[in-house]
């Protein structure tokens, strides 16, 4: 059996997406792009330069993966849905990542005006993936609002700190019928396979790659760490005990006779 | 008993909480009196040690990270900054460039070329030389532009600024101010002509010191200056930079308001990106010597406190500052830079320009300031907004 991702009715090979934002050149996103194995790119509208050759951030983007704009800056459910249409008039497609974050200490987001945004969008035809603080019952509202899929944070946009909503992805993971995209937060490849392990749908990567001393090398140590945890996943990981056994058994008793 | 209702009612309407949410000038008032010598005096090199390996720090720590003691650590809170600087804003620097629409100005800061009582060319651009200007400075790529003007509501109303706006849409995809105070509702306006960022520097936090260095015009008005950005924040700016001018007074205390003020914008408007600037004084024609020396490394030492005690602050750097010590912050904290900078008016595509406000002293070309970041392993970013 193929283990494919499906998101928005098309295929993917590839579980682990790309950020854009903090790379040192555009020119190196080629490469990233190829040794990360990845199929989704998201670009932020508000970088994209259409009328620039050089600083087109989209030329940069091999031609075979699939775009997916995001709606960073946006602070309300109004600004996202205004950037998701402009993207999608430039040409940019129609998958949109929903990024609504008001407020810019902790770069949080906003989940009310996300699943707004969200609501909206999906009616509108749009592939919507919208960026979350995982709880339950904002994601549900978000697939009743027709996302494609949900994509929480791990820990804070850029901290780098790794799985820290470990237990609350978990929940989403169990209780959501739609792919579980971890986004933001992880920082090493031990923790994409982290979140692989536990069924995450793909995880998606921008600061830890971008930077890493080598970004290139980073890129496949992700991928291959995505790779690991899926298989992993798929293998059964043995439980793990989280609290000791007592030595003689507590309900030994009621096997006396 | 009325009365005693009435008396708590007074009591409480000056309560300091009701100031602080008030305005900024409540958290200042909180250090009136402060003894900051005092408090420098105190510090250890281990509060500093502590203070580095905090993940969040306090105003204290803050403080102490800008005390003369802190200098020796130096290179650890270059190496922290610039850690917390990759992780929220990657390998990237944010250009844009200012356009300078008129120096008609009825203030006296003593330090300002543009200074009324200074005997210089005046202009203003008409809407025609705006295009102009706006096409020569749009065809060196650049997206972002700050437009100024000095203060002036006779020769640069608000109704100018919103119709130069007008024309500058075509060109740009985000449009700055940096003009004299308004109200907010002017604000508003101007973000519903398509301005979304303001810029503004309170010049000098020390409210006595302040008079002496604006002593006429409307701009002697400290706290009708000090509130602007957070009418601006409350006009739904989208971008708020603030500053103050180092060199008017002892730079530790001022950059220690700066960054006070940015973090009560910042707490207050959760919504609203929040950057400092450092801008030091530069000569211009009214030839005021500044009173406080500010070193490189004094400079230096306000950034990497700034960005240790708020590691997602925007801090612009502009070309006041020379090329050398521009290239060497570049990794240091700075998120933003100006590039290909004039600072008279016409200066882009006018022969006959006017006088500048100040020298600048990075005079490279947008191209030259494209190359140099890349040199240094980071991307130049044109293009960081859109109009929605
Ligand atoms: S600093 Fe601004 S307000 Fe003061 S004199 Fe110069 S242009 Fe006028």
């Amino acid at each position: 059996m193929e283990d494919k991702l499906v998101i928005g009715g098309r295929e993917l090979r590839s579980r682990l997406f790309i950020g854009t934002g903090k790379f040192s050149s555009n020119e190196i996103i080629p490469s990233i792009v190829k040794s990360a194995e990845a199929q989704v790119i998201t670009v932020a509208l508000r970088r994209i330069d259409f009328e620039s050759k050089d600083e087109n951030i989209l030329n940069y983007i091999p031609d075979d993966c699939i775009i997916m704009p995001n709606t960073s800056g946006a602070r309300n459910a109004d600004e996202a849905i205004r950037i998701a249409r402009l993207a999608r008039a430039a040409g940019c497609g129609n998958w949109i990542k929903i990024e609504v974050v008001s407020d810019n200490r902790y770069l949080m987001p906003d989940n009310i005006e996300t699943i707004r945004a969200t609501e909206v969008l999906a009616k509108e035809g749009f592939v919507v993936l919208p960026y979350m603080s995982p709880d339950l019952m904002a994601a549900k509202r978000l697939k009743d609002a027709g996302a494609a899929a949900v994509m929480p944070l791990g820990a804070p946009i850029g901290t780098n700190r790794g799985l820290r909503t470990k237990e609350l992805v978990k929940i989403l993971i169990n209780e959501i019928d739609l792919p579980i995209i971890v986004d933001a937060g992880l920082g090493k490849p031990s923790e994409a396979a982290e979140a692989m392990e536990l069924g995450a749908g793909a995880v998606l990567v921008n600061t830890a790659i971008a930077t890493a001393g080598d970004p290139v090398k980073m890129a496949k140590a992700f991928s291959l760490a995505v790779k690991a945890g899926r298989m992993a996943y798929f293998s059964g990981t043995g439980t793990v005990k989280e609290y000791a056994e007592a030595s003689s058994p507590l309900t030994g008793f009621l096997l006396d006779k | 008993m009325e009365m005693v209702t009435e008396l708590y009612i007074e009591l409480q309407y000056i309560n300091y909480e009701e100031v602080w949410h008030m305005s900024f000038y409540g958290k200042y008032m909180e250090y009136r009196g402060f003894d900051f010598d005092g408090f420098f005096n105190g510090v250890k090199d281990l509060d500093i040690q502590k203070a580095l390996n905090k993940e969040c720090i306090d105003e204290m720590d803050y403080l102490a990270l800008l005390s003369p003691v802190a200098e020796k650590c130096l290179e650890q809170m270059a190496v922290k900054a610039q850690q917390l600087t990759f992780w929220n804003f990657g390998k990237v620097i944010f250009l844009f460039t200012p356009l300078y629409l008129s120096n008609y100005c009825t203030n006296k800061c003593v330090y300002c070329g543009f200074n009324v009582t200074n005997d210089i060319k005046r202009s203003k651009l008409t809407l025609a030389e705006v295009e102009q200007e706006a096409e020569a400075i749009s065809r060196t790529g650049i997206r972002h532009i700050l437009i100024l003007t000095g203060e002036s509501r006779k020769e640069s109303p608000v109704s100018y600024i919103k119709e130069c706006v007008y024309v500058l849409k075509k060109y740009f995809s985000s449009i700055s101010i940096e003009v004299y105070p308004l109200e907010e509702q002017e604000y508003a306006e101007l973000v519903k002509a398509g301005v979304d960022g303001f810029t503004m520097f309170q010049e000098v936090y020390n409210e006595e010191l302040y008079p002496q260095l604006h002593m006429g015009g409307p701009k002697s008005n400290y706290c009708y200056r000090l509130d602007a950005p957070e009418r601006a924040c409350r006009a739904y700016m989208r971008t708020v930079n603030i500053g103050s001018l180092l060199g008017l007074d002892e730079w530790r205390r001022e950059s220690f308001f700066t960054g006070l003020h940015a973090d009560y914008l910042q707490g207050n408007y959760p919504d609203i990106e929040i950057s400092v600037s450092f801008p030091r004084i530069r000569p211009s024609a009214g030839c005021f010597k500044p009173k406080y020396q500010v070193t490189d490394k004094n400079l230096v030492q306000a950034m990497l406190a700034l960005r240790i005690f708020m590691p997602r602050v925007g801090i612009t750097l502009s070309t006041r500052e020379n090329a050398k010590l521009r290239d060497n912050l570049i990794g240091l904290g700075v998120t933003k830079m100006s590039a290909g900078s004039s600072t008279a008016v016409g200066g882009y595509s006018n022969k006959n320009k006017s006088e500048g406000q100040f020298d600048i002293s990075d005079e490279r070309s947008v191209e030259e300031i494209k190359q140099l970041i890349r040199s240094k392993g980071y991307q130049p970013v044109f293009k960081d907004w859109q109009q929605i």
